[in-house]
Protein backbone atom coordinates (compact mmCIF):
# COMPACT_ATOMS: atom_id res chain seq x y z
CA UNK A 1 0.00 0.00 0.00
CA UNK A 2 3.10 2.72 1.09
CA UNK A 3 4.74 1.73 -2.20
CA UNK A 4 1.40 2.52 -4.36
CA UNK A 5 0.69 6.15 -2.16
CA UNK A 6 4.54 6.86 -2.63
CA UNK A 7 4.50 6.30 -6.51
CA UNK A 8 5.01 10.08 -7.40
CA UNK A 9 2.23 9.41 -10.32
CA UNK A 10 -0.45 7.98 -7.85
CA UNK A 11 0.76 10.77 -5.51
CA UNK A 12 -0.24 13.37 -7.81
CA UNK A 13 -3.40 12.28 -8.72
CA UNK A 14 -4.64 11.64 -4.95
CA UNK A 15 -3.11 14.86 -3.67
CA UNK A 16 -4.59 16.75 -6.40
CA UNK A 17 -8.03 15.85 -4.96
CA UNK A 18 -6.83 16.69 -1.23
CA UNK A 19 -5.38 20.16 -1.82
CA UNK A 20 -8.14 21.93 -1.82
CA UNK A 21 -10.01 20.60 0.69
CA UNK A 22 -6.85 20.90 3.12
CA UNK A 23 -6.79 23.90 2.57
CA UNK A 24 -10.54 25.16 3.46
CA UNK A 25 -9.60 22.84 6.13
CA UNK A 26 -6.50 25.51 7.35
CA UNK A 27 -8.72 28.46 6.33
CA UNK A 28 -11.77 27.19 8.30
CA UNK A 29 -9.52 26.55 11.46
CA UNK A 30 -7.88 29.77 11.00
CA UNK A 31 -11.16 31.87 10.73
CA UNK A 32 -12.10 29.87 14.31
CA UNK A 33 -9.07 30.57 15.82
CA UNK A 34 -8.34 33.96 15.08
CA UNK A 35 -12.05 34.41 16.36
CA UNK A 36 -10.50 32.77 19.65
CA UNK A 37 -7.37 34.71 19.80
CA UNK A 38 -9.16 38.23 19.67
CA UNK A 39 -12.44 37.78 20.30
CA UNK A 40 -13.06 34.76 23.16
CA UNK A 41 -9.41 34.48 24.83
CA UNK A 42 -9.20 37.47 27.70
CA UNK A 43 -6.22 40.05 28.38
CA UNK A 44 -3.19 37.78 30.35
CA UNK A 45 -3.61 39.43 33.76
CA UNK A 46 0.74 40.20 33.45
CA UNK A 47 1.12 40.71 30.13
CA UNK A 48 -1.91 42.51 29.16
CA UNK A 49 -3.41 41.93 25.16
CA UNK A 50 0.21 41.42 24.07
CA UNK A 51 -0.28 37.92 24.79
CA UNK A 52 -2.09 37.59 21.84
CA UNK A 53 1.24 37.34 19.83
CA UNK A 54 1.23 33.92 21.52
CA UNK A 55 -1.27 32.78 19.31
CA UNK A 56 0.98 33.16 16.23
CA UNK A 57 4.26 32.57 17.64
CA UNK A 58 3.95 29.34 19.24
CA UNK A 59 2.59 27.82 16.57
CA UNK A 60 5.16 29.24 14.01
CA UNK A 61 7.71 28.04 16.69
CA UNK A 62 5.99 24.03 16.96
CA UNK A 63 5.87 23.90 13.02
CA UNK A 64 9.84 25.45 12.49
CA UNK A 65 10.47 22.65 14.15
CA UNK A 66 8.40 19.70 12.94
CA UNK A 67 9.11 20.83 9.16
CA UNK A 68 12.58 20.17 10.35
CA UNK A 69 12.17 16.76 11.94
CA UNK A 70 9.70 16.02 8.02
CA UNK A 71 12.53 17.28 6.30
CA UNK A 72 15.19 14.65 8.47
CA UNK A 73 12.99 11.53 8.22
CA UNK A 74 12.57 12.25 4.26
CA UNK A 75 16.54 12.68 4.32
CA UNK A 76 16.65 9.37 5.61
CA UNK A 77 14.26 8.13 2.84
CA UNK A 78 16.61 9.79 0.55
CA UNK A 79 19.99 7.97 2.09
CA UNK A 80 18.61 4.71 2.70
CA UNK A 81 15.91 3.80 -0.11
CA UNK A 82 16.65 6.51 -2.45
CA UNK A 83 13.08 7.41 -3.13
CA UNK A 84 12.58 10.23 -5.28
CA UNK A 85 9.19 11.39 -3.36
CA UNK A 86 11.96 11.24 -0.66
CA UNK A 87 13.81 13.87 -2.03
CA UNK A 88 10.61 16.23 -3.16
CA UNK A 89 9.19 15.67 0.08
CA UNK A 90 12.27 17.28 2.17
CA UNK A 91 12.96 20.02 -0.96
CA UNK A 92 9.10 21.13 -0.87
CA UNK A 93 9.33 21.29 3.58
CA UNK A 94 12.55 23.73 3.62
CA UNK A 95 11.26 27.23 2.38
CA UNK A 96 8.35 26.50 4.74
CA UNK A 97 10.11 25.61 7.60
CA UNK A 98 12.33 28.54 6.79
CA UNK A 99 9.32 31.22 6.81
CA UNK A 100 7.82 30.02 9.89
CA UNK A 101 11.16 29.98 11.81
CA UNK A 102 11.39 33.42 10.30
CA UNK A 103 7.73 33.70 11.90
CA UNK A 104 8.69 32.32 15.04
CA UNK A 105 12.29 34.81 15.17
CA UNK A 106 10.08 38.04 14.24
CA UNK A 107 7.03 37.69 16.29
CA UNK A 108 9.22 36.61 19.63
CA UNK A 109 11.11 39.80 19.23
CA UNK A 110 7.82 42.06 19.06
CA UNK A 111 6.88 40.15 21.86
CA UNK A 112 9.91 40.67 23.28
CA UNK A 113 10.22 44.30 23.39
CA UNK A 114 7.38 45.42 25.22
CA UNK A 115 7.88 42.29 27.86
CA UNK A 116 11.53 42.03 28.52
CA UNK A 117 12.28 45.48 27.42
CA UNK A 118 14.68 43.75 24.50
CA UNK A 119 14.47 42.34 20.58
CA UNK A 120 16.83 39.96 21.25
CA UNK A 121 19.11 38.44 23.82
CA UNK A 122 21.75 36.04 23.19
CA UNK A 123 20.25 33.00 25.70
CA UNK A 124 19.86 29.80 24.94
CA UNK A 125 16.06 28.95 23.35
CA UNK A 126 16.58 32.32 21.10
CA UNK A 127 20.19 31.66 19.87
CA UNK A 128 19.51 27.62 18.71
CA UNK A 129 16.04 29.33 17.18
CA UNK A 130 18.68 31.48 14.63
CA UNK A 131 20.46 28.50 14.47
CA UNK A 132 17.74 26.60 13.15
CA UNK A 133 17.04 29.19 10.87
CA UNK A 134 20.36 29.55 9.50
CA UNK A 135 20.20 25.61 8.95
CA UNK A 136 17.25 25.93 6.74
CA UNK A 137 18.73 28.93 4.97
CA UNK A 138 22.08 26.34 4.17
CA UNK A 139 19.73 23.75 3.09
CA UNK A 140 18.15 25.92 0.68
CA UNK A 141 21.63 27.61 -0.90
CA UNK A 142 22.73 23.69 -1.32
CA UNK A 143 19.66 22.73 -3.27
CA UNK A 144 20.33 25.39 -5.28
CA UNK A 145 24.27 24.68 -6.01
CA UNK A 146 23.46 20.79 -7.37
CA UNK A 147 21.94 20.69 -10.52
CA UNK A 148 21.29 17.03 -10.51
CA UNK A 149 18.02 16.37 -8.65
CA UNK A 150 19.26 13.19 -7.31
CA UNK A 151 22.79 14.11 -6.28
CA UNK A 152 21.42 17.37 -4.73
CA UNK A 153 19.44 15.25 -2.64
CA UNK A 154 21.70 12.94 -0.95
CA UNK A 155 24.19 16.26 0.00
CA UNK A 156 21.56 18.05 1.24
CA UNK A 157 20.19 14.50 3.25
CA UNK A 158 23.08 14.46 4.88
CA UNK A 159 23.12 18.32 5.54
CA UNK A 160 20.01 18.19 7.27
CA UNK A 161 20.75 14.98 9.34
CA UNK A 162 23.82 16.47 11.00
CA UNK A 163 21.79 19.74 11.62
CA UNK A 164 19.07 17.84 13.39
CA UNK A 165 21.14 17.72 16.17
CA UNK A 166 19.77 21.25 17.06
CA UNK A 167 15.90 20.40 17.50
CA UNK A 168 16.32 18.78 20.64
CA UNK A 169 18.75 21.77 21.48
CA UNK A 170 15.79 24.16 21.02
CA UNK A 171 12.82 22.15 22.60
CA UNK A 172 15.12 21.47 25.67
CA UNK A 173 17.54 24.92 25.64
CA UNK A 174 15.19 26.33 28.30
CA UNK A 175 15.02 23.33 30.52
CA UNK A 176 19.10 22.89 29.96
CA UNK A 177 20.29 26.64 30.78
CA UNK A 178 19.36 29.73 32.42
CA UNK A 179 17.40 31.60 29.57
CA UNK A 180 15.32 34.90 29.55
CA UNK A 181 12.71 32.84 27.72
CA UNK A 182 10.18 30.75 29.48
CA UNK A 183 9.99 27.54 30.21
CA UNK A 184 7.86 25.01 28.08
CA UNK A 185 4.58 25.90 29.54
CA UNK A 186 2.18 23.28 26.79
CA UNK A 187 3.92 20.41 26.00
CA UNK A 188 5.49 19.57 29.11
CA UNK A 189 5.78 16.75 31.61
CA UNK A 190 2.82 17.43 34.16
CA UNK A 191 0.07 18.85 31.80
CA UNK A 192 -0.10 22.41 30.52
CA UNK A 193 0.25 25.42 32.91
CA UNK A 194 -1.76 27.92 30.91
CA UNK A 195 -5.31 28.27 31.37
CA UNK A 196 -7.84 26.80 29.23
CA UNK A 197 -8.94 30.09 28.20
CA UNK A 198 -6.00 30.64 26.36
CA UNK A 199 -5.09 27.34 25.74
CA UNK A 200 -7.88 26.00 23.36
CA UNK A 201 -7.49 29.38 20.99
CA UNK A 202 -3.62 28.15 20.88
CA UNK A 203 -4.22 24.60 20.24
CA UNK A 204 -7.10 25.77 17.50
CA UNK A 205 -4.40 28.47 15.80
CA UNK A 206 -1.32 25.03 16.06
CA UNK A 207 -4.28 23.16 13.94
CA UNK A 208 -4.81 25.89 11.74
CA UNK A 209 -1.10 26.30 11.08
CA UNK A 210 -0.41 22.67 11.03
CA UNK A 211 -3.29 22.03 8.22
CA UNK A 212 -1.58 25.04 6.54
CA UNK A 213 1.76 23.61 6.46
CA UNK A 214 0.52 19.76 5.53
CA UNK A 215 -1.66 22.25 2.31
CA UNK A 216 1.83 24.19 1.33
CA UNK A 217 4.09 21.45 2.02
CA UNK A 218 2.02 18.75 -0.66
CA UNK A 219 1.01 21.40 -2.78
CA UNK A 220 5.20 22.20 -3.43
CA UNK A 221 5.59 18.63 -3.77
CA UNK A 222 3.43 18.49 -6.60
CA UNK A 223 4.75 21.48 -8.26
CA UNK A 224 8.70 19.78 -7.66
CA UNK A 225 7.66 16.65 -9.35
CA UNK A 226 6.67 18.46 -12.06
CA UNK A 227 9.72 20.63 -12.21
CA UNK A 228 11.66 17.23 -12.58
CA UNK A 229 8.92 16.01 -15.21
CA UNK A 230 9.82 19.53 -17.15
CA UNK A 231 13.41 18.53 -16.60
CA UNK A 232 13.09 14.80 -18.06
CA UNK A 233 11.41 15.92 -20.73
CA UNK A 234 13.39 18.97 -21.86
CA UNK A 235 17.02 16.75 -21.68
CA UNK A 236 15.09 14.42 -23.76
CA UNK A 237 14.20 16.69 -26.16
CA UNK A 238 17.97 17.95 -26.27
CA UNK A 239 18.98 14.28 -27.12
CA UNK A 240 16.34 14.10 -29.49
CA UNK A 241 17.75 17.56 -31.62
CA UNK A 242 21.16 16.64 -30.93
CA UNK A 243 20.26 12.81 -32.57
CA UNK A 244 18.58 15.26 -35.80
CA UNK A 245 21.73 17.48 -36.13
CA UNK A 246 24.02 14.37 -35.99
CA UNK A 247 21.90 12.10 -38.68
CA UNK B 1 -8.28 48.11 21.78
CA UNK B 2 -5.02 46.36 21.86
CA UNK B 3 -3.70 48.39 24.86
CA UNK B 4 -0.04 50.30 24.78
CA UNK B 5 1.71 47.68 22.90
CA UNK B 6 -0.89 47.57 20.11
CA UNK B 7 2.00 48.32 17.72
CA UNK B 8 3.71 45.07 18.66
CA UNK B 9 0.33 42.97 18.47
CA UNK B 10 -0.41 44.80 14.71
CA UNK B 11 3.17 44.44 13.33
CA UNK B 12 3.52 40.56 14.94
CA UNK B 13 0.28 39.72 12.36
CA UNK B 14 1.20 41.78 9.57
CA UNK B 15 4.13 40.08 9.53
CA UNK B 16 2.99 36.77 10.06
CA UNK B 17 0.60 37.71 6.97
CA UNK B 18 3.48 39.06 4.42
CA UNK B 19 5.41 35.84 5.03
CA UNK B 20 2.83 33.36 5.11
CA UNK B 21 1.00 35.18 1.80
CA UNK B 22 4.12 35.48 0.07
CA UNK B 23 4.90 31.93 0.41
CA UNK B 24 1.65 30.91 -0.84
CA UNK B 25 1.82 33.27 -3.65
CA UNK B 26 5.59 32.23 -4.54
CA UNK B 27 4.01 28.87 -4.23
CA UNK B 28 1.25 29.31 -6.89
CA UNK B 29 3.39 31.73 -9.00
CA UNK B 30 5.98 28.38 -8.94
CA UNK B 31 3.39 25.83 -9.92
CA UNK B 32 1.73 27.62 -12.42
CA UNK B 33 5.08 28.39 -14.43
CA UNK B 34 5.76 24.51 -13.79
CA UNK B 35 2.55 23.72 -15.45
CA UNK B 36 3.04 25.87 -18.51
CA UNK B 37 6.31 24.64 -19.17
CA UNK B 38 5.37 20.70 -19.11
CA UNK B 39 2.36 21.92 -21.46
CA UNK B 40 4.66 23.62 -23.78
CA UNK B 41 6.67 20.26 -24.17
CA UNK B 42 4.13 17.78 -24.10
CA UNK B 43 2.19 20.32 -27.37
CA UNK B 44 5.88 20.04 -29.35
CA UNK B 45 5.45 16.07 -28.71
CA UNK B 46 8.19 15.57 -26.37
CA UNK B 47 6.75 12.56 -24.20
CA UNK B 48 8.89 10.25 -21.49
CA UNK B 49 9.12 6.51 -22.80
CA UNK B 50 6.87 5.17 -20.33
CA UNK B 51 4.11 7.70 -20.85
CA UNK B 52 3.27 10.16 -18.71
CA UNK B 53 0.57 10.80 -16.37
CA UNK B 54 -0.20 13.64 -14.67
Amino acid sequence: MWTKLANPSFFLRWSGAAVPWLAALAAALLAVGLYMSFVLAPADYQQGETVRIMFIHVPAAWLALFLYATMSVSAIGSLVWRHPLADVSQKAAAPIGAAFTLVCLVTGALWGRPMWGTYWVWDARLTSVLVLFLMYCGVLALWRTIEEPGRAARAVSILTLVGFVNVPIVKFSVDWWNTLHQPASVLRLGGPTIHPSMLYPLLVMALAFTALAVTLHMYTMRTEIMRRRVRTLTLLEAERLDRRAAA
Amino acid sequence: MLGPHGAFIIGSYAVTVLVVGGLILAAILDQRAQRRALDELEARGVRRRSGDER
